[in-house]
């Protein structure tokens, strides 16, 4: 199988390359990148001239919902989702029901995104048995069954001895840890951020100390652990102090930061938005900027989904009662490319914080570039292209957005995975 | 004239003009309350629910004596929360209440932004009776007439000089936002005091002077404002004890004797008698120093609520 890709706009951050060729993939591999590529015996033909061909983005954090949930996401409709909005793999969290705490959901994750899903799916298996904090998870059997990582995404690991022993046990299998950091004895039940808004509102904030006091507990033990840490959904400027620092220092940290984060204040939840509802809030104005310099300065790593979908009956209710988070697989890339627009990144920093970054913190080798002998893992996309974000044409299940309506740039056109055209102008083929 | 906003959902969506106009229409309907006994006719016809997802005897009366004076067709509702976790939903709720045409759906809910989100489901308007921690309108509207009421002030616009402390739980209180916003809005100067882990942050943005220290704000206020402190939120986690809390934000009769004696009391109701309010302070009791206006708050709710729901019930 031979596919060859015309005259794109090659950006691959891995290899510094940025310009016009022509990319060809055999058997699901890379082959060749250069100019003027010859199309004999080839299978397939893309002409991608004026779009931009890029190594196929990886999620970190994405929210796949099955088993369990299904009627919010399952691992077709959430894979459909990653490959519309250009990503060709996705790192599926733990907090599914039952909870991927052992070898058997594993597995059944991992079989199931074979049969059905579009692109690839890795899961993250949990830190303690059932979320609940208390024990272990099966980490070592569900090392062997495919995680590649440890979280117990949506909860915080709130005793500091049972993490020090998850990072030191994950280490022994070199798997990553992702913190969900937040105090949730100061958190309380806030999904807002703590500050005016939320106080004119009357709703119960969280600080952003809530966040800094596990980012700093954390990195203490990955300090003492020596195990490779990852912070999730980063959000405040102090978090990013302590990573900063921390990198510095020769710790084995990285962060992700979502495209919410890095769009929207707390005032977004004006009028009880409940689709703004997010952990950790959206915070201020400050944060915002703060966020937006640490991606600039590579202090961030990589930016995350969060992925989050929920049915609407779980959204249209009083706000402290509504499920937190939002869909993003589909509008990673549109509100990425806002920052290219407000003159926050060049597109090659986006490209490689959606690629090359991810790749090298979950450890994929031969991912996030287009380096030959790499997968032929690919998006072909138009950075030009002019809309609106629509949420009744998402694939996911789920609807809940706040970018609804949010005109933009960029539409996917094309997603290869292992040198297979998975996503071709709107229709998907697995 | 008819308010432009289809729903009263808090003050800091009120603009001065329209809060001017409630207060100018409830003394209207005090004054058409004395002289005749008859009931009016602004909501003749048209039905009003009451509905009250958590408890208040006082302000669900207070908004059905109102209605019942304009020939409202009156239905009251107290869906317990139980029956809501079944399965339905707010929303499924109100739409069920929208087939029987309310005019008006006057809201009391425990979750701040609810009325809000009912309000978003029917065609009705909505009057918010009290939302979580957000906003209690009325209450704050019937606080500021009470205050012009008893002070002879006629120009409900121009609260300038007029020094308003309110006290205690600004965390909580959705009064506190209500009044603040209400007074701050109609010029007057609002100082909020309480123990430091009662004040929210942000305060100062909406006008206010915040501070901890009661017995240095309390001889220039023209108004204390004493919020309720429910006992069975904050003690232990937000000051030490109730005692703590009285001895230095509770209106003692020597803290009373300080104030300005042409001053007013206030309190939204119900007391915690000894906390918030010495009992004889409360009741007016003590010789000389600043007036207890409690009763007349509740006395000039129903003109105020009468106000509230014939300008929003004169909604097409
Ligand atoms: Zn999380």
């Amino acid at each position: 199988m031979k596919i060859l890709i015309k005259n794109g706009r090659v950006v691959d951050p891995a290899e510094r390359r940025d310009g016009v060729f022509d990319v060809l993939c055999v058997d699901g591999k890379v082959a060749k990148v250069g100019k003027g590529l010859p199309a004999e015996g080839v299978d397939r033909m893309v002409d991608a001239r004026g779009w931009v061909v890029a190594p196929g983005f990886i999620d970190l954090h994405t929210h796949l919902r099955e088993p369990g949930y299904e009627y919010k996401e399952d691992l077709k409709s959430g894979t459909e989702a990653a490959a519309a909005g250009g990503f060709t793999t996705v790192l599926c969290m733990a907090n599914t029901q039952p909870v991927n705490d052992n070898a058997v959901i594993t597995e059944f994750i991992v079989r199931k995104a074979r049969e059905v899903g579009v692109v690839r799916v890795v899961p993250v298996g949990a830190i303690s048995k059932g979320l609940e904090g208390k024990t272990l998870a099966d980490i070592g059997q569900m090392a062997d069954a495919g995680i590649i990582g440890v979280s117990d995404d949506g909860r915080c690991v709130m005793d500091s001895a049972l993490m020090r022993k998850a990072l030191q046990y994950a280490r022994g299998f070199n798997l990553l840890v992702i913190s969900h950091a937040e105090d949730e004895n100061l958190s309380g039940p806030g999904s807002i951020n703590e500050g005016a808004t939320a106080t004119e509102l009357g709703l119960p904030g969280s600080p952003n100390a809530a966040e800094e006091i596990i980012v700093a507990r954390d990195i203490a033990l990955a300090e003492l652990t020596r195990a490779r840490l990852h912070i999730a959904h980063l959000s405040t400027r102090g978090s990013l102090d302590l990573v900063r620092a921390a990198k510095k220092r020769g710790v084995a940290v990285t962060c992700e930061v979502t495209p919410h984060h890095l769009m929207l204040t707390d005032e977004a939840v004006r009028g009880y938005r409940t689709e703004a509802s997010v952990r950790p809030p959206l915070r201020s104005a400050e944060d915002v900027a703060a966020l937006r310099k640490g991606l600039k300065e590579g202090v961030v790593d990589a930016v995350a989904t969060d992925h989050a979908p929920h049915a609407s009956f779980e959204k249209e209710v009083e706000f402290v009662k509504a499920a937190h988070g939002l869909v993003g697989l589909e509008t990673a890339l549109p509100l990425c490319l806002r920052l290219v627009e407000d003159k926050v990144l060049r597109l090659p920093d986006v490209i490689r914080l959606l690629s090359a970054g991810p790749a090298k913190i979950a450890g994929f080798k031969g991912r996030g570039t287009l380096k030959p002998g790499s997968d032929a893992d690919i998006t072909v996309f138009d950075p030009g292209a002019k809309g609106k974000i629509d949420a009744s044409r998402f694939r996911s299940k789920s609807r809940n957005t706040p970018f609804d309506g949010w005109p933009v740039r960029g539409r996917v056109h094309y997603t290869i995975v292992g040198g297979k055209v998975v996503y071709d102008e709107g229709h998907f083929n697995s | 004239m008819p308010p432009k906003n289809k729903d009263l959902l808090g003050i800091k969506d009120l603009k001065r003009e329209q809060i001017v106009e409630v207060l100018e229409t409830a003394s209207r309907m005090k004054a058409r309350l004395a002289s005749s006994p008859q009931k009016l006719d602004d909501l003749k016809g048209k039905a009003v629910i009451n509905l009250f997802f958590e408890p208040s005897t006082r302000t669900r009366a207070s908004f059905e004596l109102a209605a019942r004076r304009l020939s409202a067709d009156l239905l009251t509702m107290t869906p317990q929360a139980s029956s809501l976790t079944k399965g339905e939903s707010l929303q499924d709720m109100v739409e069920n209440l929208e087939a029987m045409g309310p005019r008006l759906l006057i809201v009391r809910h425990g979750s701040s932004g609810a009325p809000g989100l009912i309000a978003r489901h029917t065609k009705a308007s909505v009057i918010n009776a009290g939302d979580g921690s957000h906003e209690h309108p009325t209450q704050a509207l019937l606080d500021v007439f009470t205050v012009c009421e008893t002070l002879k002030i006629t120009d409900y616009g121009d609260l300038k000089g007029l020094n308003v402390l309110i006290v205690g739980d600004l965390a909580y209180s959705r009064v506190a936002r209500s009044n603040l916003f209400a007074f701050r809005k109609l010029g007057a100067r609002v100082t909020c005091v309480g123990p430091a882990t009662l004040l929210p942050p942000g305060l100062e943005s909406f006008g206010a002077r915040v501070g901890t220290d009661f017995d240095r704000e309390l001889p220039g206020a023209d108004v204390v404002m004493l919020l309720r402190i429910q006992k069975e939120r904050q003690e232990k986690l937000n000051f030490p004890s109730l005692a703590e809390y009285t001895r230095f934000y509770g209106l003692t009769k020597e803290r009373h004797a300080r104030m300005k004696p042409e001053a007013l009391i206030m309190h939204p109701g119900p007391i915690n008698r000894g906390v918030e309010i010495d009992p004889d302070v409360a009741d007016g009791r003590t010789g000389g120093g600043a007036r207890t206006v409690i009763l007349d708050q509740v006395h000039h709710g129903i003109p105020v609520r009468m106000a509230v729901l014939s300008l929003w019930g004169a909604r097409e």
